[in-house]
C-alpha cells in the first residue's frame, strides 16, 4: 500500500478527532458533575444538525446563522433534559439514571423518524478543498476541527477562568463538600447541562459540514464518545481529549488498512482490553 | 388444590387451546404476535436472570445474534440441522460469555462499567457480522434457506404457524422454570449479597467471580437460544435487529417496563409494548412511521421516573402492602 494513504488517513483521524472531542468533553462535563451518563447525548447533537439543516436549507438563513440557531437549540435542550428527566431521578439507581436517558434516546429517535422520515439530509456547501503534497485536505474538515479546537481551549478557560467554572469544577471534585461550604448544586447543574448542551449544538452544526444526517445518526457516533469518555477516564477532561485522538486515529487507519467496520471492531476491543488493564482511564494511575 | 395453582393451570389451558378457537381471517395474525411475545419475553426473562442482580448488560444482542446467525449459516452452508446448530450456537454464545465475564468479575468491572463493555461486545458482534458479508450477507441480512419438502421436525422448519406456537410457549414456560428455579436456590442469596456488596459478600465466604460467571452463562445460553428460535421462526437474520446496540436495548426496556424483579415481569412488559406498536400500526398504518416507538419512549421515561420498579412490579407491591397492612392493622 502506497504509504501515502496511511498519512491521508492519520490526518483525516486527527481532524476526526477534534469533533469527536468535543462530543466527549460535553459529555464528560456532564457526567463528572452529575455522575449520570447521558446515554443520548449524541442523539441531541441528531436533533441539532436537523436545526442546522432546517434553517439553512428550508429557510435560507445563512450557515453561520444556522449554527447559531443550533447551538441555542443545544443549550436549551441540555437545560429542558436535566429539569425534566435527570432532576427527578438524580438519587435513584445508577441503572434507572442510565434507562431513562435511554429512554430519551429511543424517543428522540422515533420522534425523528415520525417528524422527519428516515430520508438522509445534507446541507451543501460550496467549500474549496486543498492539496498539501498530493494529499487532499477539504474545507469540510479543517473547518470543523478547528473550530472545535478553540471551542475546546474555550471551554478550558471557562472552567478554569471564571467563578462560575470554578465552581462546577468544585462540585466535579465533592459534591457534599460544596453544599457544605452554601452553594446550590442545582444552579450549578443547569449550568452544566447548558454548556454540556451547548457543545451538542456546536458539535451538530459542526458533524453537518460531513455528514448527513437521519433519525439513526446517535448510534453512529453514541457508542463510540461513551467509550471515549470512560477510555479516558469518566469525568477526566484531559484523558478525554487525548482517548479521543488515539480512537479516532485507531478508526482511520485501520478503516484504510483493513475495512471500515473492521476499524471499529479494533478500537472497541482495544476498549474492552483497556477496561480491564486501567479501568480507571489512561491517565489513571495504576493500582 | 390452591386457588393460585387452580388459576395457573386454567390459565395454561386456555392458552394450550387457543390455537383452535375460530379466528377467521386474523388467526395467522393472533398467533404471529402471540409468538413474538413469547419469544421476546423468553429472552427478557433471560436477561433479567443477570438484570435483577445488577449485572447490567447492555450487549445481549451479542448472545441474541450468535445464536441466531449459528443456525442459520449452517443450515444455509452446510444443511446442518438446527438442532445441533442450536447446541453450537448455545456454546459460542457460552464461550463469548466466559471469556468476557472471567476478565470482568476478576477484575472488578461493575455498574456503569459493566454496562458500557457489556455495549462494546454487542457492537464488535454486530459489527463483525457486516465486515464479513461475504458468507453472513453484511448487513443486508440472510435468509434462511427453506427445506422444501424435507421441512419438519429434523430440519425445524414448519409452514403451520401453530407449531411455532407451542414452540415458543413450551420456551416461555421452561424459562419461568429456571428463572423460579433461581429465585428459590441459594445462588440467588449469594448473588443478591454480591449486588449490594461485592467485598462483603466475598469475606463471607460467597466465591463472586464464580457465581456471577454462572449466571452469565446461563443468561447468555438461554438468550442464544431464544435466538435460534426467532431465527427458525422468522426465517431471515439482520445484524441491526438481532446484534448491536438498538436490540440490546429493546430487551432491557421490555424487561424495565414490565418490571426486572419479578416474574411475570419481562412477560407483562413485551406484551404491553407489542400490543403497543402493533395497535399504533394498524390504526396508523405506515403513515405514522415511528408514532408507535416516540409514545413508546416517552412511557419508558415516564415509567422509569415514576414507576422505577415496573408496571408488574408496582402492582404487586400494592396489593402486598395493602394485604400486608390489612393483616397486621388488627394487632
Amino acid at each position: 500500500m502506497d504509504p501515502i494513504f496511511l498519512v491521508e488517513a492519520a490526518i483525516n483521524g486527527i481532524l476526526l478527532g477534534g469533533v469527536l472531542a468535543l462530543l466527549a468533553l460535553g459529555l464528560n462535563l456532564i457526567f463528572g458533575v452529575l455522575d449520570i451518563v447521558w446515554v443520548a447525548y449524541v442523539d441531541l447533537v441528531m436533533v441539532c444538525m436537523y436545526a442546522v439543516y432546517f434553517f439553512n436549507v428550508a429557510f435560507g438563513w445563512p450557515i453561520w446563522a444556522a449554527g447559531l440557531v443550533s447551538l441555542a437549540a443545544g443549550a436549551l435542550l441540555g437545560v429542558a433534559v436535566h429539569l425534566l428527566i435527570i432532576s427527578p431521578i438524580l438519587t435513584s439507581a445508577p441503572i434507572n439514571q442510565f434507562l431513562a436517558t435511554g429512554g430519551l434516546l429511543f424517543f428522540l429517535q422515533s420522534a425523528a423518524t415520525f417528524l422527519w422520515t428516515t430520508d438522509h439530509r445534507t446541507v451543501r456547501l460550496n467549500l474549496p478543498s486543498y492539496e498539501i503534497a498530493g494529499i487532499f485536505l477539504p474545507a469540510t474538515r479543517i473547518i470543523p476541527f478547528a473550530i472545535s479546537i478553540l471551542a475546546v481551549i474555550a471551554l478550558y478557560l471557562f472552567l478554569t477562568r471564571t467563578y462560575i467554572g470554578t465552581a462546577i469544577r468544585a462540585v466535579s471534585q465533592d459534591r457534599d463538600a460544596m453544599s457544605l461550604m452554601g452553594a446550590s448544586p442545582q444552579r450549578i447543574y443547569i449550568v452544566t447541562s447548558a454548556v454540556g448542551g451547548l457543545m451538542a449544538g456546536l458539535a451538530g452544526a459542526l458533524l453537518i459540514f460531513q455528514y448527513s444526517v437521519h433519525p439513526f445518526f446517535g448510534g453512529q457516533f453514541g457508542p463510540l464518545t461513551f467509550m471515549i469518555c470512560v477510555l479516558g477516564g469518566l469525568g477526566n477532561m484531559v484523558g478525554a481529549f487525548i482517548a479521543s485522538f488515539i480512537m479516532s486515529e485507531i478508526i482511520a487507519i485501520g478503516g484504510v488498512v483493513i475495512s471500515t467496520e473492521m476499524g471499529y471492531v479494533i478500537a472497541f476491543v482495544i476498549f474492552i482490553v483497556m477496561m480491564f488493564v486501567r479501568p480507571g482511564g489512561i491517565l489513571a494511575k495504576r493500582e | 388444590m390452591s386457588r393460585g395453582r387452580l388459576l395457573r393451570g386454567a390459565l395454561l389451558a386456555v392458552l394450550l387451546v387457543a390455537p383452535f378457537v375460530p379466528m377467521g381471517g386474523v388467526r395467522q395474525y393472533v398467533l404471529h404476535v402471540a409468538i413474538q411475545i413469547f419469544i421476546w419475553s423468553f429472552i427478557g426473562q433471560a436477561w433479567s436472570l443477570m438484570g435483577r442482580f445488577g449485572l447490567v448488560s447492555l450487549g445481549h444482542g451479542a448472545f441474541l445474534g450468535v445464536g441466531a446467525y449459528t443456525t442459520t449459516l449452517l443450515w444455509n452452508f452446510y444443511s446442518l440441522t438446527p438442532w445441533i446448530g442450536a447446541l453450537l450456537a448455545v456454546a459460542a454464545a457460552v464461550a463469548i460469555a466466559v471469556v468476557l465475564g472471567i476478565p470482568c468479575f476478576r477484575f472488578r468491572v461493575v455498574g456503569h462499567y459493566f454496562a458500557l463493555v457489556t455495549l462494546a461486545v454487542g457492537e464488535v458482534i454486530r459489527l463483525l457480522i457486516i465486515a464479513e458479508r461475504d458468507w453472513t450477507g453484511g448487513s443486508l441480512g440472510a435468509s434462511l434457506k427453506t427445506a422444501g419438502t424435507a421441512s419438519g421436525l429434523w430440519t425445524l422448519q414448519f409452514a403451520d404457524k401453530r407449531v411455532f406456537y407451542y414452540a415458543s410457549l413450551g420456551m416461555f414456560l421452561a424459562g419461568l422454570w429456571v428463572w423460579d428455579r433461581v429465585d428459590r436456590s441459594m445462588a440467588r442469596s449469594a448473588l443478591q449479597a454480591i449486588g449490594e456488596d461485592e467485598t462483603a459478600a466475598a469475606s463471607v465466604g460467597i466465591h463472586v467471580t464464580r457465581f456471577k460467571l454462572g449466571i452469565t452463562v446461563v443468561s447468555a445460553a438461554l438468550t442464544a437460544l431464544g435466538g435460534v428460535l426467532y431465527a427458525q421462526y422468522i426465517s431471515y437474520v439482520n445484524p441491526d435487529t438481532l446484534s448491536g446496540i438498538g436490540v440490546s436495548l429493546k430487551i432491557v426496556f421490555a424487561v424495565v417496563l414490565g418490571g426486572m424483579y419479578s416474574l411475570m415481569g419481562p412477560l407483562v412488559g413485551t406484551a404491553l409494548t407489542t400490543a403497543l406498536s402493533e395497535g399504533l400500526r394498524i390504526a396508523f398504518g405506515l403513515k405514522f412511521l415511528g408514532m408507535a416507538d416516540t409514545i413508546y419512549g416517552l412511557l419508558l421515561i415516564i415509567f422509569i421516573i415514576f414507576l422505577p420498579s415496573g408496571i408488574y412490579g408496582s402492582i404487586r407491591n400494592a396489593i402486598r402492602r395493602r394485604s400486608g397492612a390489612s393483616k397486621t392493622a388488627p394487632a
